[in-house]
């Protein structure tokens, strides 16, 4: 049985341990020549050597991975304790050791969803530091006069900004070249935005007034550098506002949030940075005009309204005239109000006085009643001088009437006829014949009748008998 | 005064000198200043205006890389070759 055990060992080839291990070595490098192993990230060192050594695991094994320092450099994804990825490369044994290992020519999340999940941890952590606070954010300029960019000095990125800010307002750009994917991307970010703060005022680089920090679309892989803490801390730490425009508008970096603004794309951080240089100049000159309005407007409402104040304000000659002739009115008035006021103290003085003395009071009185006395006695002679000077005046009238009686008449010859009523016959034609009548003379009278008619003529007789009679009418 | 008012104006940036000119235009606009201050605000608004004006005509585009040394700190500016 020993013999049947040990014999076919003994029969077979006896190796050295090395060659076993060259053996074992070649059967592993040809069989995984080329593999691709999914495992989590754990323990992870990277020594001076620039070598990068880490596991990979499941929740079972555990694979030694190593990526040599050039090869590491190339990635634009950089592998981190936790994550899962999925690596390429070929298996290999380290003899020395007794070991074997993977090495590794590329990394990849294993999955955007890990890599989210990444970043959203990160997320957290670093806005628990408050590096993503809203009070953290820095208003933009208005108008920048120097702009510093950090991006690719090649590429499209670069000259998007440029010619948008062209077409929009002509600025000086500082670019400061950085590589946008890779190993050296996030550390290269970071210098360059806190290069740009310790540039001097007036020292031989401007030293810009915005920062924007560029990259083109990719794949979150291609934008990890952004993601980096160290960058995400440059920019937050920044003394100049940051407008972060990194990756598409779908695509959200750490910077990102950590910048001051951010704009969707490369052309929107151009249109963020700077005002339409043309619509400026058209807002002030506008401001301008309005301005020259305004000062117009006020100066004529006040001119305005002094108009309308003049209007009611009286002239001074006015005022004055006015006041004058009250002046005058009231000294006119004063003499004559002064010798009014005197007399009537005057008077009131007087009767005073007259009031106070009895003696002047009964002499009055007793030169009344000696008035009464005389002007009694002369009251009688009067009377009878009158009374004679009335009948003399009577005497007088009679005389004259007696003058102008028709007796006077009678007496020179002429007699009165009168019918036998007593009426006075004063025409020929107001008798007939037969009628009785009477003629009185001086003397005396006597009865009389008519003898004969009227004379044919009756025109000329009365005008013969019209001149007596005339004339007795003449008389009276 | 003016003089005074003029010196600062020349160190305001634009957005300081054109917020000052809005203000200005608005009370000029109301109308409630009295007349001695409405003349002065307003020459006051004509020489921001002015230097708005100057930093507006003045800009000029000037695109410019940094160069780097070895070890990443800036050494000076070069034309940016596009």
């Amino acid at each position: 049985m020993s013999d049947v055990e040990s014999g076919p060992a003994s029969n077979a080839h006896e190796y050295t341990v090395s060659e076993l291990s060259g053996a074992v070595k070649r059967a592993i490098e040809d069989e995984f020549g080329y593999v691709r192993v999914r495992g989590e990230v754990g323990r992870l060192t990277r020594p001076g050597s620039g070598h990068l050594y880490f596991d990979l695991k499941d929740d079972k094994s555990v694979l030694a991975a190593v990526a040599w320092k050039g090869t590491a450099a190339r990635w634009r994804f950089q592998p981190e304790q936790g994550l899962e990825v999925i690596a390429t490369g070929r298996l290999t044994t380290f003899p020395g050791q007794s070991k074997y290992q993977i090495i590794v020519e590329n990394v990849e999340p294993a999955g955007v969803g890990a890599l989210m999940a990444l970043l959203e941890e990160r997320r957290k952590k670093l806005a628990a530091e408050g590096l993503f606070d809203e009070a953290r954010k820095q208003e933009i300029p208005y108008l920048p006069r120097v702009i510093g960019v950090v991006t690719s000095p090649t590429g499209a990125v670069i000259r998007d900004i440029i010619h948008r800010l062209e077409d929009r307002f002509p600025t000086h750009v500082i670019v400061w070249p950085v590589r946008v994917q890779g190993e050296s991307c996030a550390p290269e970010v970071a210098a360059a935005v806190e290069g740009l703060n310790m540039l001097e005022p007036g020292g031989p680089i401007a030293r810009p007034d915005l920062i924007i920090v560029a990259r083109g679309g990719g794949s979150v892989e291609d934008l990890w550098g952004f993601n980096e803490e160290e960058v995400v801390r440059a920019i937050s730490e920044s003394e100049i506002p940051v407008i972060s425009a990194v990756g598409h508008e779908t695509d959200v970096t750490l910077a990102d949030f950590a910048a001051d603004k951010r704009a969707p794309t490369p052309t929107g951080a151009a249109e963020m940075a700077v005002p339409v240089r043309g619509e400026l100049i058209a807002y002030v000159d506008n401001l301008g005009s309005r301005q020259r309005n305004g000062l117009r407007n006020i100066y004529r409402a006040l001119r305005d309204r002094l108009r309308a104040a003049s209007r009611g304000l009286p002239r001074p000659g006015e005022i004055l005239s006015d006041v004058r002739q009250r002046v005058d009115l009231l000294t006119s008035r004063l003499g004559a109000a002064l010798g009014k006021a005197l007399n009537a103290k005057q008077v009131r003085a007087a009767n005073s006085l007259g009031r106070l003395n009895g003696i002047l009071l009964r002499r009055r009185v007793a030169d009344g009643q000696t008035q009464v006395t005389r002007l009694s006695a002369r009251l009688a002679p009067a009377l009878s001088r009158t009374l004679d000077q009335r009948s003399r005046h009577l005497d007088q009238i009679w005389k004259l009437a007696n003058s102008l009686s028709h007796k006077n008449v009678l007496a020179r010859g002429f007699a009165l006829v009168t019918d036998a009523d007593g009426a006075l016959v004063r025409n020929a034609a107001s008798v007939t014949a037969g009628d009785q009548v009477n003629l009185e003379w001086a003397d005396g009278e006597r009865s009389a009748v008519i003898a004969g008619d009227a004379p044919p003529k009756p025109q000329p007789r009365p005008k013969r008998s019209a001149e007596p009679d005339e004339r007795q009418q003449d008389l009276f | 005064m003016a003089e005074k008012a003029g010196s600062d104006i020349a160190g305001m940036s634009f957005e300081a000198a054109l917020a000052e000119l809005e203000d200005i235009v608005a009370k000029l606009e109301s109308g409630q200043a009295p007349l001695q201050e409405s003349i002065a605000i307003f020459e006051r608004g004509e020489a921001l205006k002015k230097h708005c004006e100057a930093l507006l005509k003045s800009a000029e585009s000037k695109i410019e890389k940094i160069t780097l040394s070895k070890d990443g700190s800036p050494t000076g500016t070069a034309p940016l070759d596009e």
